[in-house]
Order: structure tokens, then C-alpha cells, then sequence
């Protein structure tokens, strides 16, 4: 249904509106990272990953 | 008695109880907040709800933290609050469970979401817990993935392609992964001292990962 995509539409937009202070806010006061800390993120994001790709390899089989 | 490095010790004694308790009283929340979420995710499977009605509970929910949370978060108020916009997203879901249901392994892909986004909570929320490490240098990098997430899900909207709901479905749980590592540290590390805002952003992330995961799982398993 038409009106259906564009009530989903008009919910995102409303999600960016909302959204928009906090992300401006963190874009210019987020602090530096500092040396280890990308590493520090990269290595939980890695097993999330590796966790869900193995999770719909199994459903999949 | 006016020795600094006592009065030092105190307010640092001070300030770990004091995220200790905001850290208490947010997991104590979100667990009552996730048990009721169900509940209610279970009533509106039962009650058959529909696409609009779910829709109209996305945007009283978004309504509720918009412009009514910001306002009681600070009072007792703030907790029926929490309860009411976790049971409108909860409400919500029953048109895409009731999806999943009627396929030959939805009920499987359900429970695999449900525990796999267990798992991914209880390990990211445990790495940020142990390592004490401060991920708000995440914040403009997870507040940009997001906009970007959301944009493309618009676009996805209208352009009907399946791969790019793939794509979409896989980044909001690298996203909101994220801002489980970012919300935790910023409870720790003194960054939000208030409980019912903190147990708000918790729970959409996790309530993100499970859909999203869902998705995932429903087309792995060619549902």
C-alpha cells in the first residue's frame, strides 16, 4: 500500500529530525580516540560480526 | 583530617558509588522494561495487530521520547514513561513476529534473534564493563552511521531492493552494537547519571539488534 511506504517515510524523516541535536552535538564535541582505542572497538565489532555470519550459516543450513 | 589525599579518596568513593548505582538501577529497569516489552509483543501476536496499528505505535513511542521524556526523565514520572514507550515498541511488534510465525522456521529465527541479541548484549556490555575503557570518541562516528542507516532505509523504501535491506539490517546492528560499547561506557565514566535515559538508549539498541538480526535470520533461513 502507497500510504504505507510513505507513513514508514514520514517516520524516518521524523527519526533524522529527532536525531539531528545529538549527532550534530557528538560530531563536534566527540572526544579524540586515543592510541589503542579504534582496536579496542574494532576487536567486540569483529566477534559481533563473526557471531551473526555463523548464526545465519546455521539457520541456513 | 583536612589531609587532600583522603578528601580525594572520598569523592572518588563517591563518584564510583554513585555509578554504581545509576548502573544498578538501569539494568534493574531494562530487565522489568524487556520482560514487559515481551508481554506486550506476546498480546499483540495473539490480538493479530496490523501493519497501521504498528506504525502508530512507532510514532506515539517516538512522540514519548521526543518531547514527553525530556520533561520527566528527572522524576518519578519518567519510569511510567520508559514503561509506556518500551510497551508501544513491544505492541509494535506483532505484525512482523505474526510474519515470521506463519513461515516453516519462523518460530526458530525468533528465538535464535532472541538469544543472539542476549549474547551480543551480555558480551559488549561485560567488554565495556571489564575494560573500562571510554568509548565516547565513538559518538560522532555511531550518530553519523546512524543518519547514514537511516537515510538509505528511506531510499529503501522506495527502491524495493532486496539486498539493500540486507545491507541496511546488517549496519544497524554493527551501529547500535556500537552504541552499547558507547551507552555503557558513558554510564561508567559519569557521562549520563540518569538512569531512565540511560535504560531508554539501551533498550533501543538492543530492540534494533533483535529486528534487525530477525531480518537476517528470516533470509538466511529463505523466509
Amino acid at each position: 500500500m502507497d500510504w504505507m511506504k510513505f507513513a514508514y517515510a514520514a517516520l524516518i524523516v521524523a527519526l533524522l529530525i529527532f536525531i539531528f541535536p545529538a549527532a550534530k552535538y557528538w560530531l563536534k564535541n566527540s572526544p579524540k580516540a586515543e592510541r589503542g582505542d579504534w582496536q579496542a572497538f574494532l576487536l567486540p565489532i569483529s566477534l559481533v560480526v563473526l557471531f551473526v555470519v555463523g548464526l545465519m550459516w546455521i539457520v541456513g543450513q | 583530617m583536612n589531609d587532600p589525599r583522603l578528601q580525594m579518596s572520598s569523592v572518588s568513593q563517591a563518584s564510583v558509588l554513585a555509578t554504581n548505582k545509576v548502573l544498578r538501577n538501569t539494568y534493574a529497569l531494562l530487565s522489568v522494561t524487556l520482560i514487559f516489552s515481551a508481554l506486550m509483543a506476546a498480546l499483540s501476536t495473539v490480538l493479530h495487530v496490523g501493519h497501521g496499528t504498528s506504525l502508530i505505535c512507532s510514532f506515539a513511542a517516538l512522540a514519548l521520547i521526543w518531547f514527553v521524556l525530556p520533561r520527566t526523565a528527572e522524576s518519578a514520572a519518567g519510569i511510567g514513561v520508559v514503561f509506556a514507550f518500551t510497551g508501544l515498541l513491544g505492541f509494535g511488534l506483532g505484525p512482523v513476529l505474526n510474519f515470521y510465525l506463519n513461515m516453516t522456521h519462523g518460530a526458530q529465527a525468533i528465538a535464535t534473534s532472541m538469544g543472539g541479541t542476549a549474547i551480543v548484549f551480555v558480551g559488549l556490555s561485560a567488554y565495556a564493563l571489564t575494560t573500562q575503557r571510554d568509548f565516547s570518541f565513538l559518538g560522532g562516528f555511531l550518530f553519523a552511521g546512524l543518519m547514514v542507516v537511516l537515510l538509505a532505509a528511506l531510499a529503501g523504501i522506495f527502491l524495493n531492493m532486496p539486498g539493500l535491506w540486507l545491507a541496511i539490517n546488517a549496519a544497524v546492528i554493527l551501529v547500535f552494537s556500537g552504541f552499547i560499547l558507547f551507552d555503557t561506557s558513558r554510564i561508567i565514566h559519569g557521562g549520563v547519571t540518569n538512569y531512565i535515559i540511560a535504560t531508554t538508549s539501551i533498550y533501543l539498541s538492543i530492540y534494533n539488534i533483535f529486528i534487525s538480526l530477525l531480518h537476517l535470520l528470516g533470509a538466511a533461513g529463505n523466509d
